[in-house]
């Protein structure tokens, strides 16, 4: 029965891991106390993407895994990149119409394209 | 197929007794706690028709409501119910359900020569919590009723109607679930559980269509399950998510809906495509003409369905290079619609084709669904949009795909398959004309729909002006027809139950493994795991003679 | 394995174990998809908003406490560890080392919920942050953090509710080992629930600086 017992990982790569894991939290932590501008954000993004991916790797036995499963992980990604990437891409190159007129608020600053002529009210 | 030799006559064997699924077990708990794919496909059936009939009489009150200028029976708000119980019941509760866990449900683990689903069991829970959702929803109708479309626009549904829409929204989300776990059944049970020397290329293309819809249920389904929490909650706690008054988008809701609600077109249509692909198969006695092109445009369709999405919102506000994109790709769909059109047409040629009650279907869907694709590149052209959005226009086209489409798929594959679920044969003249029938009705009532729509009478409205009153009656007239056309098979389809002919394994003596074992198939669908050594559809070069018992 | 074992472990509509074996796993992975795209439909409204309305946005991330966000980072990140060696020990037969990692795991998993809703919901109730409910928030920007406030309870809720499910899971899983359910060569469940797990895990990992981190803190 033994091809039934998935690969067995060593109980030190996994303390490893661990062990990687909180460092990049402590790091992440403390990244934001330093100022970066825009970095900020990509510093944060980039340290989560590596410790989700050193967490499907290795804890989820990806590495190990069949072709397909690897398949099925990429298939989510790739489907949440065109949920986000294409519907984000609507907002960044669109003339606003729903600009809601809140008393408090500084203008929104967007770089919006300004295509139609006049403005537009909300609908 | 396989090594399973077939016997094209195969001599009735009435009087002998055997044990199949049907027989097996007695008694309501047989059905209601059962795991077996096959009496799960039943219990789909079932509760898809009474949806469709519920769905179909909405439908029939709003046409006949259109009979006059003015609404003939029924207020505008009573309309604006209606038409989102038709909306509402025949999208998430009949079309999304129909092909994939009726004929899908039956047919998937007997295609690949499997004993059932990869897990039975939460193929069970599928259609319980498929159940509980449509109750939710028709607790919505009887409290009430719903007035947002099916659509459930932001800030109309948040904000606006007092209608039900907490609980058509609940509805909603939790019909999510169920499709979301058939598709994961599939997937898992085309990957796994097919018998040995069943490869990729030898499956029959109702699988290939079957996974590809699979594919869109898992990855559309969660995005509408989730838009509709944040519509609730928007509704419950009055706070600013979609409603611009309150700070939200509703242009954002509509990215989210259609990201599920353009996929979940093809959801409705690539499972009637696949069964299109067996008919014709079958009854011009060929293997399809392209069966790597059929089989990967599936594929094309499902992954570009979801790059579409923007053409539902061209006049919204959207952004123009958004809806250039969205417009270039929904026009690059129609290129594996054609290519399936081309191939199915192709596969005709020189076939030794016969014209029993499926094939009527086939060849009608083949028709309309070119049809709905081509409106289709109308509609997806930004500038024509723009004058045609929200007409009749839009209506006609998008009946022509579902109900042209996707329903007459759906009852070739009933009719293809009711001997095999059943062991009865049912009168093939009735069938025909019932098909004929239903291809007359359907033409006639949503053929003006497209000349009213290009003539500028706008959709979801209770009356219109008077120089629209022909057309409309004649679309009313249509669906009178079309209704006969359906209630049709209900009638002479139960007749068989008891009263039909026995039809034999194979009575249309066509290829495939669910044709090698008995009608109806035993419990665990073969009497041994059957091993394939041919491509699928291998009709040879002769073709068998055709059989139609009934005659 | 006799014949009669072998037929109780496998279901009958599959040939054998391997083959029950690989469809779990590629059940629980395709489940795990649909997941990605049911928080992916409010990651993507995020990032919008976000990108919209960012001012407000950083405003009321720095209402959130870090220190508390980071702790319930390790804290699941533990807990990770601890399941990623119970599907270890299930994978060598070791039911009672099992059963040790399960009970840590679901130790760390109300430790994570505690945080989550004694120190930090409740906290921003009582701070009139939360909206719909208590929200009195009347500085700069104020819809705007009311939006950003909208999501971190929204996301971060979704989120505790897969906790609590996963949670019922490890609880489930503990009573079935204790019932001697477990063996080697027979341990699917615990394998998937640990996918399931992780996953939980990766979600916060995302949610953690998208949600505690914008604009820094410097």
């Amino acid at each position: 029965m033994s091809e039934l017992v998935s690969h067995v990982e060593r109980k030190k790569v996994y303390v490893l891991v661990w062990v990687v894991l909180l460092c990049f939290t402590a790091l992440t932590t403390g990244v934001a106390y330093i100022d970066l501008g825009a970095f900020n954000t990509v510093v944060a993004l980039a340290i989560a993407v590596c410790k989700a991916s050193i967490v499907v790797l290795f804890f989820m036995h990806l590495r190990h895994s069949e072709k397909l499963i690897r398949l099925v992980v990429g298939v989510a990604v790739f489907w949440l990149c065109i949920l986000i990437v294409i519907s984000l891409s609507d907002f960044a190159t669109r003339f606003r119409i729903s600009r809601p007129s809140w008393p408090q608020s500084q203008p929104v600053t967007v770089h919006h394209l300004d295509m139609s002529p006049g403005t537009t009210t909300a609908e | 197929m396989g090594t399973v030799t077939t016997t094209t006559l195969q001599q009735p064997q009435a009087e002998e007794y055997r044990v199949h699924y049907l027989n097996a077990k007695y008694g309501i708990k047989s059905w209601l706690l059962t795991t077996d794919h096959k009496r799960i496909a039943w219990l789909y059936l079932v509760s898809t028709t009474f949806f469709f009939v519920i769905g179909g009489v909405a439908a029939a009150m709003m046409r006949l409501n259109l009979v006059s200028p003015q609404g003939a029976i029924v207020q505008p708000e009573t309309y604006n119910k209606l038409f989102t119980i038709h909306g509402t019941i025949m999208i998430f509760f009949f079309l999304a359900p129909a092909v994939p866990t009726v004929l899908g449900n039956f047919l998937i683990p007997m295609m690949i020569g499997a004993r059932d689903v990869a897990f039975p069991r939460l193929n069970l829970l599928s259609w319980y919590i498929f159940i509980t959702a449509g109750m939710i929803f028709i607790y919505s109708v009887i409290a009430g009723g719903v007035d947002t479309g099916w659509t459930f626009y932001t800030p109309l549904s948040t904000s606006y109607v007092n209608t039900h829409v907490i609980s058509a929204a609940m509805a909603v989300f939790i019909s999510g679930f169920s499709s979301i776990l058939t598709g994961l059944n599939f997937v898992v049970t085309i990957h796994k559980m097919r018998a040995p020397g069943l490869t990729w290329f030898r499956l029959p293309l109702f699988i290939w269509s079957m996974y590809a819809a699979s594919l869109i249920f898992i990855l559309a389904m969660p995005v509408i399950a989730i838009t509709m929490v944040l519509v609730m909650l928007e509704r419950l706690f009055h706070v600013g998510i979609f409603d611009p008054a309150l700070g939200g988008d509703p242009i954002l809701f509509q990215h989210l809906f259609w990201f599920f609600g353009h996929p979940e077109v093809y959801i409705l249509v690539l499972p009637a495509m696949g069964v299109i692909s067996e008919l014709i198969a079958a009854f011009s006695r060929r293997r399809v003409f392209g069966y790597g092109f059929v089989g990967f445009s599936s594929f094309a369709i499902a992954v570009l369905s979801f790059l579409v999405w923007g053409h539902h919102m061209f006049v919204s506000g959207q952004s123009v290079y958004a809806g250039i994109f969205f417009s270039a790709m929904s026009m690059a769909v129609a290129i594996p619609s054609a290519v399936k059109v081309f191939n199915w047409t192709a596969t005709l040629y020189k076939g030794s084709v016969s014209y029993e009650a499926p094939m009527l279907y086939a060849l009608g869907f083949i028709g309309l669904f070119t049809i709905g694709g081509l409106t289709g590149v109308f509609l997806a052209s930004l500038g024509l949009d723009v004058f045609l959005h929200d007409t009749y226009f839009v209506i006609a086209h998008f009946h022509f795909i579902m109900v042209g489409g996707a329903v007459m798929g759906y009852m070739g594959g009933l009719h293809y398959w009711w001997p095999k679920m059943t062991g009865k044969l049912y009168p093939d003249y009735w069938a025909r004309l019932a098909a004929c029938i239903i291809f007359i009705g359907f033409v006639l009532t949503f053929g003006p729909q497209f000349i009213l729509g290009f003539e500028g009478l706008p959709r979801r409205y209770a009356m219109y002006p008077p120089n629209f009153q022909f057309l409309n009656i004649m679309s009313s007239a249509g669906a009178s027809i079309l209704a006969v056309g359906y209630i049709m098979p209900l009638f002479y389809l139960v007749w068989s139950l008891k009263y039909g002919p026995e039809a034999g394994p194979n009575p249309w003596g066509a290829k495939g493994l669910e044709w090698e074992t008995a009608s109806p198939p035993p419990v665990h669908n073969f009497d041994k795991t059957p091993v394939v050594t041919e491509e699928a559809y291998a009709y040879g070069a002769h073709p068998a003679p055709v059989t139609t018992a009934a005659s | 394995m006799s014949e009669e074992q072998h037929a109780t472990l496998v279901a009958e509509q599959f040939d054998d174990q391997v083959q029950q074996y690989q469809a779990a796993s590629l059940g629980m992975w395709v489940f795990l998809t649909t997941e990605v795209l049911f928080f992916g439909g409010l990651f993507a409204s995020y990032t919008i908003y976000r990108y919209l309305h960012y001012p407000g946005f950083e405003i009321g991330s720095h209402h959130l406490e870090v220190l508390w966000g980071a702790t319930n980072t390790a804290v699941l990140i533990c807990s990770s560890l601890t399941m990623a060696l119970a599907v270890r020990a299930a994978q060598l037969g070791k039911i009672k080392d099992l059963i040790g990692f399960l009970v840590v795991t679901l130790i760390f998993g109300l430790i994570f919920l505690f945080i989550k809703f004694a120190m930090e919901w409740r906290h921003e109730y009582l701070e009139g942050l939360a909206p719909g409910v208590n929200f009195t928030y009347a500085g700069p920007h104020a819809h705007q953090v009311e939006m950003f406030m909208i999501f971190y309870f929204v996301l971060t809720g979704l989120h505790a509710l897969h906790m609590i499910v996963g949670c019922g899971i490890m609880t489930t899983l503990i009573i079935l080992a204790l019932r001697g359910a477990f063996s080697k060569g027979h341990y699917n469940a615990v394998e998937i629930a640990g996918l399931y797990w992780h996953f939980v895990d990766i979600v916060w990992i995302f949610l953690f600086p998208l949600l505690y981190l914008i604009g820094g803190r410097y």
